[in-house]
């Protein structure tokens, strides 16, 4: 048993991508457990016991005070009952512990709305965040993705591009000034970009879908170990998932699986 | 005091919002604005202190890298004008209640009752002074005056302190619970009186039928042993209306129709629901035999049939017109979401995999003047795709296949149709799980929102045409979230075995859902006052048939009771215990402990008198065109692609998530730059399965004007077309009809009843026929029958229209096909005759015509070539596969290449005819059951010999270029490139 890489998804409350991607770290080779998160209010279910945490895509309360901010607000407030601590103390032991997290979409924003991504000086300060798309529309399309090969992110060793789909209406990556932006580029913490058809960054729509800032589609903080995309890396496990699937000649397995293999490679090699 | 926190972009962020409205008002209204910019605001009514107030507005408010915020003074400056947008009293505000739950995590107090966090929007405009013009931008596109009020006040007239004055849309009511009693021992007038002041939608008959039911001195006595007499309560009045009225009765199609043909035979229908509809599925099922795979018809809330050893797939589409006529957004939004009720109120519950929308609407640019009370196609289209757009996403469900179409009648009705598809395990703690059953003692527990005024008398009203004093409460507004988070508890609950019986609570609230299961036992008691209210003041009818969404109801035993509702709460999800169900034989109601409603069960569900309704065919006299070819086919192909049926839709569909839950494996969206017009879509719905289920849909209204017998049948051919195009099991497949079609029923208001009534009864010839020929049975469906719009002498009919959606399984969708050409040399093969059939068509139409020549399906055939078109599909012989429907094969070929990144070269004298036709009436003919192939030349000689006997000819072949195509005498009739074929298709509603 201790040689298992452990993961979790959390569902709940809006959640809505927590089946697929619970099924990507099954693929991945993780045991996984999709785990509601009223099972962590009441402390049944510890954060600690688990090596990957999970944040899925979906529409936290219907992102209804912007994307994932009543979802941050009840992780930042929310008892976990028996305990005087709320669940993000759990969260900061879990991370404490050099342990893996992966936010896609809505978890994503969550991760950055909880000042946990890109946590610069190590706090929870919030220094970016992610809004409306520039043509104030959710958009479902695959876009072009280029990784920073430089990055200290744990995911996307040994990849150059992938290509995913997003799937979100407030994912334009902002930063509160440039020296935030300076510093995520000087640290190569800006992981994923949207990218057009010479694969170099694009500020064109729709290649770049929501106008963020220097084409940022995914960042992760200075450890690497946490990170966070607007794409759907779970939405490409399979080549029956690409649109073009029909027309062209592809590997069987999806290119977003890699990203989960790459987690639990790490977590083999350095948490078991 | 109520708090106002108004919370808005830092000046240095875009406004995405504010432009995207700026741009609006230009095109809807024709209005030149500089700048739009837009403010959140929060009236919090609730006792809080100015340090926590502070904190809620810097914590989960506003965004501090993005946002600015002020408490009780103005953010807003620089403006000319500012209109102030909220909610009236009572209207769902989802926003407000996150608001809420947000703030009572940061005290860790909650809100006392009545304590409450409303929302509004201030739009502050600049380039907008004239008061009465920023009225029009208020009135006509930022707010429904329905259930939206708004302030306007100029730059200068905003307080410098104050800002604009707190607005709380709290409800306020003094009424106190009462139950008045009816005496209807009175004349006809009166009666009616009754039935039309208490918008009961009750006839005459009926209201008799009542009359007698408490004149009768056994009944009288059983009422007075629970305190009730000879007159009737407000509660069972109400009650009845609801069970018999249209909407949950379907009457006119249990009526006994009195139908007389053209040449005079007259024969009498007793319902055609189950003459034609019930009567095909039972005749299909048995010639299935032992291969039958119906597994639920019509019997619950969705239809289920087997989809594998483990899983059974449910389906139901529904439509929700009215109320997305009144108030587009949460209309659509409330149909959607309502829908999806359907599938986890289906057997023991099921989980949702996708949803599918088919919106019919006048033209968004019409720019004829509109009659009263009707809101412009334009605003209905964006409001409908948006309200869809956050029903379908926000519940985590993909929207994979649908259609727009679009018939300048539609002006006077929108017609939204919301398909749910769901899946269940075929067995649930070793029982079926697509059965249920109440027992006797059972609690009756309601799960989910609230009780308000929501939507009170929907079901009345949607089986009325659209009139002046059409209700403000029958629109409702869908809150996803909640019901997203009922339905995670309720998947598992319904795993642990918690309850016995669901069901949803839709039209008829209360009233339905509870009556409706009581079925099982033969009775119930609930107490009205037990069940949770939005706000006080309800009285006890209310309360009994609101229709206030995201709610189920749940027959719980007594031994689970306690886990049930610990479940429950620990989720988050309000559940309340209601009452018991019974076997007293009686719809009985308390409130308060005392008796409020008294019904047996038998009169209310079988009480209502059976409507007679007269029918008479008469073909209209039309003729075919007379008009000569014209000498450009390729500009009459470009104007084709650009008719709004035809054209892409592409807009729209991005704006619905179709890949959430991983399944979706032919999209709606294909092609070699992912922006082809998929024929139907295929979907995995068990991750480590590659079994798959197959969607498509069949709508031609505009064959109705001709004869809705033929449009019926293609309606169902296309439907069968597309999913066999895409690979569709032909011998695994069901239907659903969604019929909506104007007043069938002949009265001083609809004179040509008997007109319409007939066409009622031919469509549903069609449908037993066509089903019975192709084998396919009809597992759910519903009607809607008064889409009409009356003010005065204004009327506008909608044309009959029947949604004909198809759903079955590919067993492999690693072998689904999709439409676009894939690659040089390929073969293109046309697969069916095409015959001279344009009556109806769109390049009739593209012409001003109408023409006679309806086209004709050959069930036979047609049902031989899908069956062989499958089996090339599993021997991999198939490389594209494209149905033909509106605008024929010139459009199939031009959708075709332009998806695939080849042109084409076509040759006219190879296509099969049944007679000589013109060459533009072979390129847009719109005969049915006609498929365009590619095929690979290296599979020319299997692929051939598949449909040796069949209609099959080789006409043509994929080349790298542009598409020609090559006329009767050799000529070359058309030459057009990809560009400006795909820039004709997409530019029409490209910008919407």
């Amino acid at each position: 048993m201790e040689k298992t890489v452990r993961a979790i998804v959390i569902s709940g409350n809006g959640t809505n991508c927590e089946r697929e991607v619970a099924y990507a770290c099954h693929l991945a080779g993780a045991a996984v457990d999709i785990v509601h998160i009223a099972e962590l209010l009441t402390g049944r279910v510890n954060l600690n016991d688990y090596h990957f945490l999970n944040l899925a895509g979906g529409f936290l309360d219907g992102d209804d005070l912007g994307s994932a901010k009543a979802g941050a607000n009840r992780l930042l407030h929310a008892p976990v009952a028996g305990s005087s601590d709320s669940l993000v103390t759990q969260l900061q032991q879990f991370i404490g512990a050099g342990k893996l997290v992966m936010g896609v979409c809505n978890g994503f924003q969550l991760l950055v709305k909880m000042g946990l991504l890109p946590a610069l000086d190590g706090d929870l300060d919030q220094t970016c965040t992610l809004t409306h798309n520039d043509s104030d529309r959710f958009e479902d399309r695959w876009c072009q993705l280029i990784i920073d090969t430089a990055s200290p992110c744990v995911f996307t060793q040994g990849l150059n591009n992938l290509y995913l789909p997003v799937r979100h209406g407030e994912g334009k990556f902002i930063v509160a000034d440039e020296e935030v932006l300076q510093q995520l580029e000087d640290r190569h913490l800006t992981v994923m970009k949207y990218a057009n058809d010479q694969g170099q960054p694009t500020q064109d729509y729709p290649a770049n879908p929501n106008g963020s800032v220097a084409a940022i589609a995914g960042i992760c903080d200075q450890s690497g170990r946490i990170f966070g995309l607007m794409p759907h890396p779970e939405a490409y496990l399979h080549r029956t998932h690409h649109p073009r699937w029909t027309r062209e000649e592809l590997p069987e397995a999806g290119m977003g699986l890699m990203l989960y293999q790459n987690a639990v490679r790490f977590i083999e090699k350095q948490l078991l | 005091m109520a708090w106002r926190i108004i919370v808005g972009l830092k000046k240095n962020i875009k406004d995405a919002r504010g432009e995207h409205i700026r741009r609006e008002i230009e095109e809807h209204l024709h209005l030149d604005l500089l700048t739009v910019r837009t403010l959140d605001v929060y009236t919090v009514d609730a006792a809080l202190s100015s340090t926590e107030v502070e904190q809620v507005a810097a914590g989960p408010f506003s965004d501090p890298v993005i946002q600015e915020y002020a408490i009780n003074q103005p953010l807003a400056s620089e403006f000319d004008m500012l209109i102030e947008v909220g909610f009236r009293p009572g209207v769902t505000d989802n926003t407000g209640r996150t608001a809420k739950e947000a703030i009572q995590y940061l005290t860790g107090r909650p809100f006392a009752d009545g304590e409450a966090v409303y929302t509004s929007t201030q739009y502050l405009f600049t380039g907008l002074t004239d008061k009465s013009l920023a009225e029009k931008v208020a009135r006509d596109f930022l707010a429904n005056g329905l259930i939206q009020y708004w302030t306007i006040l100029s730059g200068d007239e905003l307080h410098p302190q104050i800002g604009v004055h707190a607005t709380v849309p709290k409800v306020t009511s003094d009424a106190s619970p009462e139950v008045r009693t009816l005496n209807l021992q009175i004349s006809d007038e009166q009666l009616l009186d009754i039935s039309r002041q208490g918008m009961l939608a009750l006839n005459l008959e009926e209201m008799h039928k009542i009359k007698q039911h408490v004149a009768d001195p056994l009944i009288v006595q059983e009422r007075q042993r629970f305190g009730l007499g000879a007159e009737l309560t407000d509660v069972e009045l109400e009650a009845l209306a609801q069970t018999w009225s249209e909407h949950c009765k379907h009457k006119i199609f249990s009526a006994k129709i009195e139908y007389e043909d053209e040449a005079g035979k007259v024969q009498i229908i007793d319902s055609l629901f189950k003459t034609y509809i019930v009567g095909a599925t039972d005749q299909v099922r048995k010639d299935l035999g032992a291969d039958d795979y119906c597994l639920s018809v019509f019997k619950d809330n969705a239809g289920v049939i087997e989809f594998d050893p483990d899983w059974s797939l449910v389906f139901k589409v529904e439509t929700h017109n009215s109320p997305s006529a009144l108030d587009p957004y949460g209309g659509a939004l409330t149909g959607i979401v309502g829908v999806n009720r359907d599938g986890m109120g289906t057997g023991m519950g099921a989980r949702l995999i996708f949803n599918t929308d088919v919106f019919c609407f006048a033209s968004p640019f019409m720019d004829k003047p509109l009659p009263p009370r009707l809101l412009h196609p334009r605003r209905i289209f964006e409001g409908v795709v948006e309200g869809v757009e956050h029903g379908g996403n926000k519940s985590g469900i993909p929207t994979i296949n649908g259609s727009l179409v679009f018939d300048e009648r539609f002006a006077g009705k929108p017609l939204v149709y919301c398909g749910s598809a769901a899946i269940m395990p075929r067995l649930l703690n070793g029982k079926p799980c697509h059965e249920k059953k109440v027992q006797i003692g059972d609690h009756i527990v309601m799960t989910g929102g609230r009780i308000g005024k929501d939507g009170i008398h929907g079901a009345t009203f949607s089986s009325e045409e659209l009139h002046e004093g059409s209700p403000v409460t029958a629109v409702q507004i869908g809150d996803p979230i909640t019901q997203r988070k009922m339905f995670d508890f309720l998947i598992i609950a319904r795993d642990r075995g918690l309850y016995n019986s669901i069901t949803d609570n839709g039209a008829g609230g209360l009233s339905s859902s509870v009556g409706e299961m009581a079925e099982d036992t033969g009775g119930f008691e609930l107490h009205l006052d037990r069940a949770p209210l939005k706000y006080p003041g309800l009285q006890p009818w209310e309360i009994l048939i609101s229709e206030a969404q995201e709610r189920m109801t749940l027959a719980v035993p007594e031994e689970n009771l306690a886990a049930f509702i610990a479940l429950a709460t620990e989720m988050d999800v309000e559940a309340t215990d209601l009452g018991i169900f019974t076997d007293s034989g009686y719809f009985h109601c308390l409130y308060q402990g005392k008796t409020v409603c008294y019904l047996g069960m038998d009169f209310v569900h079988d009480g209502v008198p059976q409507l007679v309704i007269p029918a008479k065919w008469q073909p209209r006299d039309l003729a075919e065109p007379e008009f000569s070819q014209p000498t450009d086919l390729g500009h009459e192909l470009k104007l084709l692609l650009s008719r709004l049926n035809i054209c892409s839709k592409e807009s729209v569909v991005r704006r619905y998530d179709h890949e959430v839950q991983a399944g979706t494996v032919i999209k709606p969206l294909l092609g070699v730059t992912n922006d082809g017009p998929s024929d139907a879509a295929v979907f995995r719905p068990v991750l480590d399965s590659f079994a798959g289920v197959v969607v498509s849909h069949g709508i031609c209204p505009s064959y109705s004007d001709i004869d809705t017998y033929h449009m019926m049948a293609c309606a169902i051919d296309e439907g069968l077309r597309n999913y066999v195009a895409v690979g569709g099991d032909i011998d695994h497949v069901a239907g659903l009809d969604n019929f909506c079609w104007c007043d069938p029923v002949e009265s001083s208001k609809t004179p040509d009843g008997r007109y319409k009534a007939a066409q009622l009864v031919r469509a549903n010839q069609a449908l037993y026929d066509y089903c019975v020929a192709f084998g396919v049975p009809l597992i759910s469906g519903k009607d809607s029958m008064k889409n009409d719009y009356q003010i005065g002498d204004n009327k506008i009919s909608i044309p009959p229209t029947v949604l004909f959606s198809v759903i079955g399984k590919i067993a492999d969708v690693r072998q689904a096909v999709s439409m676009d050409v894939k690659r040089c040399g390929d073969l293109v093969y046309l697969l069916g005759k095409t015959a001279d059939e344009l009556g109806g068509s769109e390049y009739y139409a593209q012409h001003n015509e109408l023409g006679s020549q309806v086209p004709q399906v050959d069930a036979d055939a047609a049902l031989l070539r899908y069956r062989t078109l499958n089996q090339a599909q599993k021997q991999g012989l198939i490389a594209s596969c494209h149905d033909l429907s509106d605008g024929g094969l010139g459009v199939a070929l031009a959708e075709s290449a332009f998806a695939g990144g080849f042109g084409m070269e076509i040759d006219l004298t190879e296509v099969d005819t049944t007679t000589a036709i013109r060459e533009d009436k072979i390129l847009f003919s719109e005969s049915q059951s006609r498929l365009l192939v590619t095929v690979h030349v290296e599979n020319q000689a299997n692929f051939e010999a598949l449909f040796a006997a069949q209609s099959c000819s080789n006409i043509g072949q994929v080349v790298d270029g542009d598409l020609i195509i090559n006329g009767l005498q050799g000529q070359r009739l058309l030459h057009q490139s990809l560009e400006q074929l795909k820039q004709a298709w997409q530019a029409p509603l490209r910008e919407m």
